[in-house]
């Protein structure tokens, strides 16, 4: 018989609880509701809560089972969304002042399935500034603070997502990732996140921020948690071209699977660099003793494109999001300035007010990159050398079937420390947008702790469609090495 | 890289960003920046390399051209800053 607190559940005990009529939906949602009115006023994980339309929900779903009904595999179970999923009725502002009051129309495709599932959806959850950032210190919202120690940042920008997940304000959530926004927060709050394989998860009504690049995943405390959220969100959707149409594997099945024979390949690259703190090389180094102690095999695999990666994504991610948000023009829905003469005038200040800095920075230099004169020397050029990083991939999973490397290159860092210099905040995503670069799945998981208390993340990587080694290596690690699952955040 | 004041003001038109002396006089300095950290790509020979515009290959699905209408118009109009009945409404486009 369990004692832990019914908040600190994974979500699979959470379902089975509910299934098994030990507790209601009523009950659990009431529980998470308090627990958010406790603690998120200290920690701003959410940008939204719905209170009063989660209770209602519960109560249908309670209604559903006292007939001996069953929505879904999420029957009844309180879950978050990232505020970058679009959410019917419900206010949906990717962090943003120009979105700050917009209520969409209608469900992204993650939000329908999640919703389809049974889950109770308690609101949306903070994040920087249209994504774009690694911190969460760029949301219109405020900055949201790491709960294992609230003077740092909670890693970004799915930072209210990992952060809400890792102090139990909710049994599993939703992020995007497009250079690590799942990855990188899940480590620097110690919880789980995976970056599916592009196309593996419909973008339909995720706000785009770069989208060749951005993928929805899910933020949960335990990997057979993430395998579960996995199973509902993965699938073809036919209003996103780029959805796969492939069929979705049984993810429960990859969790058992023994990782004897595993060939763990380690890119040589990301552990040469000056920046990766000691502290989070000896944890990656336990992850790698634990997958070998389980029979999994060690090899040397080189990336030797890693040092472009970074100059790589810093040109294409702008210029798809400056196509992107020009849509953001105070015409149909969002912010609009008031006192303007003209059409253009309207618009262009509309767009001043409405962007922070850090999205102004990232639309100023994707429309130079795109403009006449500089197109192919930056954007062509950068285009390229993502070739080069896809071949770099292609050529170390013949060698390997999941490649371990450390997922930031440090625990999670001081609130302020690195807003002043765009890059040094850039290069916290250094081991992360490879990943998205070439399109390939990507996990997250904890693997130590850093002597200051704070959780260290090891990232798993594998071939394109192979989100099931990826779960079975991690599983394999989180068995290995036992840490605290929730934040010891008392509020 | 220096990028002159001059340039950065064109850009800002270009995005249709009203950005002010101080933001642009920021936002060149930090371009300039940026744009040196990238030039780096300028040592790697990618002549006969093919572009990567999209990472898995999946072909271009097609599907029948059938207009679906939204069943719900008035929750689009909802959202607008300024309306009038069915339409959007906003500053005059054609300008003296």
């Amino acid at each position: 018989m369990s004692t832990i607190p019914v908040h600190e559940w994974t979500l699979r005990e959470a379902a089975d609880r509910i299934r098994s009529g030990g507790v209601s939906s009523r009950e659990l949602t009431e529980a998470i509701l308090g627990r958010i009115a406790a603690i998120n006023p200290k920690i701003n994980a959410w940008v939204t809560v719905i209170p009063e339309k989660a209770m209602a929900q519960a109560a249908v779903f309670d209604e559903m089972q006292a007939r001996g009904e069953s929505a879904g595999p999420l029957h009844g179970v309180p879950v978050g969304l990232k505020d970058i999923f679009c959410t019917k009725g419900i206010k949906t502002t990717c962090g943003s002042r120009i979105l700050h009051n917009f209520v969409p129309p209608y469900d992204a495709a993650v939000t329908e399935r999640v919703l389809c599932a049974g889950a109770v959806l308690l609101g949306k959850q903070n994040m920087d500034e249209f994504a774009m950032g690694s911190s969460t210190e760029t949301s219109f919202f405020g900055n949201t603070l790491n709960p294992w120690d609230p003077s740092r940042i909670p890693g970004g920008s799915s930072g209210g997502t990992a952060a809400a997940v890792a102090s139990a304000m909710c049994f599993a959530a939703m992020g995007t990732d497009t250079g690590g926004s799942i990855r990188q927060p899940a480590s620097l709050c110690g919880v789980v996140g995976l970056k599916p394989t592009y196309g593996r998860v419909s973008r339909y009504g995720m706000i785009a921020f770069a989208s060749s690049l951005d993928q929805g995943g899910p933020v949960t405390r335990t990997v057979a948690d993430a395998a579960l959220m996995l199973g509902i969100v993965a699938g073809h959707d036919r209003r996103d071209s780029t959805s796969l149409d492939l069929p979705v594997p049984d993810y429960d099945a990859a969790l058992g699977r023994d990782v004897k024979g595993l060939r763990v390949g380690l890119p040589k690259e990301y552990f040469e660099g000056e920046g990766l703190d000691p502290q989070v090389r000896a944890a990656v180094d336990r992850a790698l003793a634990a997958l070998v102690a389980a029979g999994a095999e060690a090899v040397e695999v080189s990336l030797p494109h890693t040092e472009y990666a970074l100059s790589t994504y810093y040109l294409i991610a702008p210029a798809e999001a400056s196509s992107n948000l020009a849509r953001y023009d105070g015409v149909r829905y969002g912010h609009r300035a008031e006192g303007t003469s003209g059409l253009i005038e309207m618009m262009s200040k509309t767009r001043a007010e409405g962007f922070g800095p850090e999205v102004k920075r990232r639309i100023m230099i994707g429309t130079y990159a795109l403009s006449a004169g500089y197109y192919e020397a930056f954007y062509g050029k950068a285009q390229k050398v993502r070739t080069l990083i896809r071949r770099d991939f292609d050529a170390a999973f013949q060698k390997a079937d999941v490649l371990l490397t450390p997922t930031a290159p440090t625990p999670a860092f001081r609130i302020g420390e690195k807003t002043d210099d765009p890059l040094t905040m850039y290069l916290s995503d250094i081991y992360t947008i490879p990943c998205n670069l070439a399109g390939i799945p990507g996990i997250s998981v904890p693997c130590g702790m850093s002597s200051e208390g704070l959780p260290i993340g090891a990232q798993l990587l594998a071939n394109h469609f192979r989100e099931e080694t990826l779960l079975t290596a991690a599983g394999a690690i989180e068995r290995a090495i036992p840490l605290p699952r929730v934040a010891p955040f008392k509020g | 890289m220096a990028i002159s004041t001059d340039e950065v003001r064109h850009v800002a038109r270009l995005a249709r960003l009203a950005l002010s002396d101080g933001e642009l006089a920021t936002l060149g300095g930090q371009l300039g920046q940026i744009l040196d950290y990238v030039k780096q790509l300028d040592r790697l020979d990618t002549a006969g390399v093919l572009p990567t515009s999209h990472a898995v290959e999946t072909g271009t699905p097609f599907r029948e051209d059938v207009a679906v209408p939204f069943p719900d118009r008035e929750a689009l109009l909802a959202n607008a800053p300024d309306r009038e009945g069915d339409a959007f409404r906003v500053p005059r486009v054609i300008e003296d």
